[in-house]
Parts: structure tokens; sequence; C-alpha cells
């Protein structure tokens, strides 16, 4: 039996967040321009194996991803342990403008999905020249709370068994078994109340529904892509938002859920890629 | 048809055993019809139609028919797929101690998508 090395390299960068220092988990396949992947909310990087793994995109693109503060790899600050995590959308657009400032990436094509997605709006109105494009996966622009998010932290419900449980309906039917379960494996590994400190920003603080209209996609082309069968994020809101940006590129993915890049990569490459092509 | 879910979930071991701490009843709504599902151990030990005078349950289920039948369709369309997608539809009603429901939420989950088209009994 002979081993086989992925052609992923992690690192650990120590960097100031938000004022105070933190150790963020990065890792990165691939050479040409940068591509830079936000995971959802409550999981990690390796969602994003599947791209790191793909020479269909590292031949020409150099793939990011890093982990956020309290998520996968990468530490809660010093002083997590009194603290509640609630993630808020200044803390998340100067988080990401600020990790791509450490790494000197110019003008990155962004990607980020569900929370990252809808991040990636956020981008796109308030720091369109930091990016040459930016694709939301899973985008839109405001999420109604559908269930008691108490649940997710509290000690009478085992955390990770409960993160993997909500999430499990949001992978898509034709999922391949060992990447679904991959995929709710991370959020199974979650920290105590990480997810719901996520969610804080997906279904509370970050509702951006007034002004996504103002989106410029000629400063910075957008691209939406969601999947079929996301309850969480569904194809009616990423189509409203859509809808209402002008020049914005939208695609429902066909069979695929709320985590198209870890749940079936091989069926969401088929709508990445051209998607990467048109970007100039 | 709801009767199938007794043997259908105690034939999957795995599943009994992800349900091992799991000891409860509750109560299943099909529309205007009312079951009362019993769980011992993780093993269903009995399934009750109503209606009932006095059910004792720690928590219900209820969604209209027509909304059932989808979800236990071979294959359930977007929106029907999951237990919190009809939850997110605002079409499943969950009432009652919602504690047990959750902490167990895999095993609930799992055990209802029993009753699927397909799925060997």
């Amino acid at each position: 039996m002979s081993a086989r090395f992925e052609p992923i390299t992690g690192r650990y960068m120590q960097l100031d967040l938000f004022g105070r220092p933190h150790r963020i988990y990065v890792e990165e396949a691939g050479e040409g321009r940068p591509l830079l992947c936000l995971h959802t909310a409550g999981s990690d990087g390796r969602q994003y194996r599947g791209l790191m793994n793909d020479t269909r995109v590292t031949a020409s693109h150099r793939v990011i991803a890093f982990d956020m503060p309290w998520h996968g790899k990468s530490s809660p600050p010093a002083g997590w342990h009194d603290e509640e995590y609630q993630l808020t959308s200044a803390q998340y657009t100067t988080m990401v403008l600020d990790i791509m400032t450490a790494l000197e990436l110019e003008k990155p094509i962004l990607i980020g999905c569900s929370i990252g997605g809808r991040v990636a709006l956020y981008l796109a109105l308030e720091h369109p020249d930091r990016f040459r494009a930016i694709i939301g996966l899973q985008a839109g622009a405001h999420i109604d709370p559908y269930y008691d998010l108490n649940f997710l932290h509290r000690p009478d419900v085992h955390g990770g068994e409960v993160c993997g449980a909500i999430v499990s309906g949001l992978v898509g039917p034709d999922a391949p078994e060992r990447e679904r379960w991959e995929t709710l494996w991370h959020y199974m590994q979650g920290g105590p109340g990480v997810f719901k400190g996520d969610l804080y920003f997906y279904k509370i603080d970050g509702d951006i529904r007034g002004r996504v209209a103002q989106i410029d996609t000629k400063r910075c082309p957008l691209f939406l892509l969601t999947g079929e069968y996301d309850y969480s994020c569904t194809p009616e809101e990423t189509l409203a938002v859509a809808n209402s940006v002008p020049g914005c590129e939208v695609a429902i993915m066909k069979g695929l859920g709320h985590f198209p890049m870890s749940e079936d990569p091989q069926a969401f490459l088929k709508y990445l890629l051209p998607v990467l092509e048109k970007i100039p | 048809m709801i009767e199938a879910l007794k043997q259908r979930v105690n034939d999957d071991a795995g599943l009994v055993r992800r349900g091992r701490y799991l000891t409860t009843s509750f109560l299943l709504e099909v529309g205007a019809t009312s079951w009362l599902i019993s769980i011992f151990e993780g093993k269903i030990v009995s399934v009750t139609k109503g209606p009932f005078v006095m059910p004792s349950s720690s928590f219900a289920l209820r969604a209209p028919e027509e909304e059932w039948q989808k979800f236990w369709s071979m294959r359930p369309p977007p929106g029907s797929n999951d237990l919190l997608a009809l939850v997110r539809r605002r079409v499943l009603k969950t009432e009652g101690n919602l504690q047990i429901f959750m902490a167990n939420l895999r095993y609930f989950k799992e055990a209802l998508a029993k009753l699927r088209a397909g799925v060997a009994a």
C-alpha cells in the first residue's frame, strides 16, 4: 500500500484581528490567480477539499481557504472561555479583508457559501474594488430563524450531534455517501456554541435586503449559484437577490443542496468551472 | 402504513443503537389522524392509532396529510425532503418537550424516513 499526498498545504498564521491576537489556519493548493474560499457556518475550510484536489481549478488558480477563528484548526482568541461567540457583519467583513491583506492577495476571486455567501454580498456592496469577481453560493439577503437556535448550545443536547442533525437534510439527495457524511462530520466537530454564534450573523445581524440592489456589478462581477434542495437559503431567495442586482448572473444547481463544494464536488464543478472561465 | 414503522426501525440495528438512551412516547399527527408511538431504549414498542381520550406524550409532530405524503414519497421534492424542511415552510408543527426531539434529532429524522416509499420492509 502506497501513501499519496494531496496537493494541499496548511500553515498557521499569527494575526491581530479586531485588536486581539489570533492563530488562524490557512490552507492552499494550486498556482495562478487567487481564489479565496469562505466556509459555511459551523464548519471549516475542509469544505473546499474538492476544489483544491481538482487540477481543472488548481492549474490556473491559487485556491486558499482559512478556518475562521473558533472554527476548524483556528483557535478562539485568548479569553474565549468567558465569552459568548457571536459573529457580526462588521467583524466578518473586517476579517476577510484583513486576512486578504495579510496574505497579500491582490484582487482575488472570492467564493463564499451560506454565511460566506451572505458576506460575499456585503463585500460586493462595500468593497467591490478589492475583488476580481465574487461568487456567492447559497447566498440570500436574509433568513428568518425557523427553529429555536438555543438548542444548538445547551448542556442537555449534544452540540455535535444536533449540529450534524440540523443540517443533514440540507445535503442534496444525490450527494455521494462519503462526501455527505464528511460534510456532516465537520459540523459534528464544531466547538460549543460556534454554529449558533455564526447564525447570529446569518439570521439576526446580517439582514442586507434593503441594500443588495445597490451592488454595482460593473465594479465587481457577481455570480450566484444555489442548490435546488437548499431549504435554508432557498433558490427563490437567491433569485430575489439576483433579480434586484443588474448584471448579476445566477444559476440554480439541480440536485444539489446547501454545501455544493463539499457534498458533491464533481457535480458542483460543472457549475463552477464555466463561471471561472467567464471571469476575465 | 404508519404501523410499518415498528418493524422498519427495529430491524435497523444502527438506528436502534443510536437511540439506546431514548425512551419516550410522541404523537404523530397525519392530518386528522393521530398515532401514539412509544419507544423504549431505541426500539419502537407500539404504534397505536387514535382517536385518543387523554394521550400522554412528550411531544407532538403535526402536519397535513399531503405534506407527509410528499415527505414519504420515494424522492421527495425540494422543501419536503426533511423534517426541518417542513418546519422551515411552517407546515410541520412541533409542540411539547422538544428537548427530547432535538437531543435525538438524527434518530427521529431517520426513523420517520423509514416510512418512505421504496424503503425495504
